[in-house]
């Protein structure tokens, strides 16, 4: 079997593609499995015009794009393949950020906060007063509009005087060289990066709760658990036996996909749903 | 014109006197320090990118693909071909264009007429745009013509068009040495002009052609981001497979590699750099040793 | 040699014609002669309309999206606000913070480049014996081939974590101007060096013997008669090296930092305008849209700064051919 597979989208969700492409790779080393990562949104247009296989996503595919989706003849499934806790970090070397209530966060990140909310101790005023500096991804990302739906209740609305990337990585690498720095990622790029990074705790009013597998998927880790997506197209499964194969070894394979990458793996019930659904896709 | 500073009105310290006044030794010293600073800064660069890389300079290097998840056995090997792929469809471009083009100009053009002088100074600021500007020109031309922009062919592209000024910059100079005799006997021995440019003055021009080409072509070598600005950084794991193939290239690599925070990354950057460097460094020492050993000296 | 043809038309050009040869041959050879020199000849004169096309390629490329943006956002806005959030839901197109991004790390560039440029090629001209100058001289070729990427990785895994956090005891964080800035002057070094360095050679030996004659000694040589008499020429590298800092991607890419904020300090991070342009240019960029048109109205403007940078570049550099 040869052939490409051509995947675009979330940059949370990347890690868990290749990780399968790269496994896959292993069976079938014929076809070639190529990994973008424009954002979700990004990502999304193109895949409504035809430009991708496969859609990777944070965050479920919204109203817009199921309109653009329609509108150019794009059908497509909607797969959930792991769990991420999306995480906030500071640096290892902080020493007062341990756990943030999520009020604290909306004060934080809110778009009332650009230019005004510029030192720590007006988050808290146990805080000392240092300069805050922010990470985050950019407005194109899953993870964007998951968090800022969440903590300040409004998809799309936050600050923007903050150092935003696309690129998860560029976020790590900030937090980790600043001690008075936050950021906000997927569940993986803290994991791969433990030593530079310390996880905040989140209190959603029951404690303090920190990300992990076990909180991600018996529901502590609020609101911050979340599922990740991808969304075959239709078309390209019924075209192309590749990416057909492709999506059935992705559900077959998702625990192992998952912890190669490091995230969070579906529970039992989830799973059975995924492979379900992979076989109605692709007829298997 | 220079004019002699104005002489001072303090008597000068004359001689060797003069050599060995303080501001004299000092002013030594600055230099000195200016040109120390300048090698050491080429120094440190060289040494950290050998420290870290050198563990990564393996076989897995050469012969695997970069790997989200297992970086300790990344590999460039689909950046290596890419660049290798990508180079000689750029020369095989730009080479010809640049060449004919600073022929028509150093050859038939009149100078004193006004479009020939546009040329002339519209390549010296081609030569001078910044490299991501190149890139725009070749999204905007692919969107236009309907060529997909993240192929081996459209980096091709941007990359000849990045380097075209000065090899024809450069081509133009070799012409120039030839002396004015190669051409008047071969005029007088009945030749076209052009056939004359073709069988005696191009070639006797060749070493400083050669030189100039080798050294522009290991600019496009190096270059990143008319490329980023083409194809964003797709991860790559297969082979290039043809003009239209998606493609990734050693400084691409770099650059993607650079961006992740774990050490197994910075390692394996530092030693695609090696690479780099290595393949910049023979590019270059050809380019040398064309011109030392065949420059004709008229 | 070449071979004797058929007499008759030569290609066109002011070059010396060929005479019309007393030996006639057949009249094929003549017209296909001409026939094929026509096509080469039209060949190359169509390479040389290349360049042009280029350059009004360039502008056209450019232009298009820019105006495109333009319809969306004012002219004044984006040249003279001071946010830039394109892409947020308030957003705002005010391209200042860019320019101070990329203003604070060029004159870092320059503050280290100039004077350690300056420096080494008043040296390998001036005092330098000719061993000397044969033994650096390759070295600083060797400065200027290294690719910007490798810089940017310079900068960001050494240059950021050591000499500024370790050494230095500078609190920066992983992103900053002064890291990009100083890796940015690194590169341009050689461009300033070597061509000052030209300059400084082009400066005919009577005048340096005039001055010595009359009791001055080298330093006083070199400062008040060499580097005034080629001043040009150095005015030239200073401000290509300007050209070069303004337009370069892959270190500040690498090193400067993601946030459009107006810098206001060498320590804090910042976004330049080639930057953003990298940015946005890995991220989604889909024709047509808002953010794809931004793009190119940043590009535009950089295009235009260099611009006019480099034709002051390329005057001074005529006025230093001229004088000698």
């Amino acid at each position: 079997m040869s052939g490409e597979v051509v995947i675009d989208g979330s940059s949370t969700v990347e890690p868990l593609s290749s990780a399968a492409g790269e496994l896959f790779k292993e069976e079938q080393p014929g076809v070639n499995v190529s990994v973008g990562t424009s954002g979700t949104g990004g990502g999304f247009e193109k895949f409504c015009q035809g430009a991708t296989d496969i859609s990777d996503a944070s965050r479920p595919i919204a109203e817009d794009e199921v309109e653009a989706c329609k509108k150019a003849g794009v059908d497509y499934s909607e797969l959930r393949v792991a769990t991420d806790a999306l995480t906030v970090v500071t640096s290892a070397d902080n020493e007062f950020l341990n756990c943030l209530t999520t009020d604290e966060l909306a004060t934080l990140w809110g778009p009332d906060a650009e230019g005004k909310v510029t030192t720590w101790d007006q988050v808290n005023p146990d805080f000392p007063n240092e300069n805050i500096e922010l990470y985050g991804p950019g407005t194109d990302s899953g993870t964007f509009d998951y968090f800022t739906d969440e903590i300040n209740g409004e998809e799309g609305a936050s600050r923007s005087d903050y150092n935003a990337s696309e690129d998860d990585n560029v976020i790590v690498q900030g937090v980790s060289g600043s001690a008075n720095a936050l950021g906000y990622f997927g569940y993986t790029y803290f994991e791969e990066n433990g030593d530079a990074l310390k996880a905040i705790e989140i209190d959603s009013g029951d404690g303090c709760v920190a990300p992990s597998a076990e909180t991600a998927q018996d529901g502590s880790y609020t609101p911050l658990a979340r599922p990740l997506f991808i969304y075959p197209s239709k078309e390209a499964v019924e075209k192309k036996e590749h990416v057909a194969a492709f999506i059935d070894f992705y559900a077959e394979n998702s625990s192992e996909i998952a912890e190669v990458a490091q995230y969070i793996p579906l529970n039992d019930e989830q799973t059975t749903e995924l492979q379900d659904q992979a076989g109605q896709l692709t007829g298997n | 014109m220079a004019t002699i500073g104005a002489v001072a009105t303090a008597p000068l310290r004359a001689g060797r006197a003069g050599e060995r006044s303080g501001t004299s030794i000092g002013f030594l010293v600055a230099l000195w320090a200016a040109l120390a600073f300048a090698l050491v800064c080429l120094a440190t660069l060289l040494v950290t990118a050998f420290i870290d890389g050198y563990p990564r300079l393996d076989g897995a290097l050469f012969t695997r693909y970069s790997s989200r998840v297992i970086p300790e056995t990344a590999g460039a090997r689909a950046a290596i071909l890419g660049s290798m792929m990508v180079i000689v469809t750029t020369a095989l471009m730009a080479i010809p264009l640049g060449v004919a083009a600073a022929v028509y100009l150093e050859e038939f053009a009149d100078p004193r007429r006004w479009f020939n002088k546009l040329i002339e100074v519209n390549l010296q600021n081609l030569a001078a745009v910044p490299a991501i500007v190149y890139g725009m020109l070749t999204a905007g031309f692919a969107l236009t013509v309907g060529l997909p922009r993240r192929v081996v062919l459209s980096g091709a592209i941007a990359l000849a068009l990045l380097i075209l000024p000065v090899i024809i910059i450069t081509t133009r100079e070799a012409l120039r040495s030839v002396p004015a005799e190669i051409r008047q006997g071969s005029l007088a021995l009945g030749a076209t002009p052009l056939q004359t440019v073709w069988r005696q003055t191009l070639p006797s021009a060749l070493p400083g052609v050669a030189t100039g080409t080798i050294l522009a072509l290991s600019r496009a070598l190096g270059e990143a981001a008319p490329l980023l600005l083409l194809g964003g950084l797709v991860f790559v794991t297969y082979d290039p497979n043809g003009l239209m193939s998606g493609f990734t290239t050693l400084p691409i690599q770099i650059f993607s590699w650079t961006g992740q925070p774990q050490v197994e990354f910075r390692q394996v950057a530092s030693a695609a750099i090696i690479v780099l460097l290595g393949l910049l460094l023979v590019m270059n020492a050809l380019a040398i040793v064309i011109r030392n050993r065949y420059q004709r000296h008229w | 040699m070449s071979t004797l043809t058929a007499g008759g038309g030569s290609s066109s050009g002011t070059g010396p014609r060929r005479g019309n040869s007393s030996i006639d041959g057949p009249s094929i050879q003549r017209q296909s002669a001409r026939y094929g020199e026509r096509l080469v000849m039209g060949f190359l004169i169509s390479s040389a309309g290349l360049s042009v096309i280029v350059t009004v390629g360039i502008v056209v490329a450019l232009l298009v999206p820019a105006l495109e943006f333009f319809r969306e956002v004012s002219v004044w806005d984006f040249l003279f606000g001071t946010r830039w959030a394109p892409t947020f839901a308030n957003s705002d197109f005010g391209v200042l913070p860019l320019i101070t991004g990329t203003f604070w790390t060029t004159v870092i560039g320059l503050a280290l480049a100039v004077p350690v440029g300056l420096g080494t090629a008043v040296y390998l001209a001036e005092y330098a014996r000719p061993r000397v100058r044969k033994t650096f001289k390759p070295a600083l070729e060797v400065l200027a081939g290294i690719p910007s990427v490798v810089y940017g990785y310079f900068a960001l895994a050494f240059v950021a974590p050591v000499v500024l956090n370790n050494l230095l005891s500078l609190e920066v964080g992983t992103y900053s101007v002064l890291a990009a800035g100083l890796v940015l002057g690194i590169m341009i070094i050689p461009t300033i060096a070597s061509l000052s360095e030209d300059a400084l050679t082009a400066v005919p030996q009577d005048l340096r013997q005039g001055s010595l004659a009359l009791g001055a000694n080298r330093m006083r040589t070199t400062l008040r008669v060499v580097f005034p008499a080629a001043i040009s020429g150095i005015a030239a590298s200073i401000v290509l090296g300007l050209s070069r800092a303004v337009g370069e991607t892959m270190i500040v890419a690498l090193a400067a930092g993601t946030q459009a904020r107006m810098v206001d300090s060498p320590t804090s991070n910042g976004q330049t305008m080639t930057g953003f342009i990298a940015q946005t240019a890995t991220g989604e960029s889909t024709p047509g849209t808002l953010t794809y048109n931004t793009l190119f109205a940043v590009g535009l403007l950089l295009f235009v700064i260099t611009l006019i940078i480099n034709i002051i570049s390329i005057r001074l550099v005529q006025r230093f051919r001229e004088a000698y």
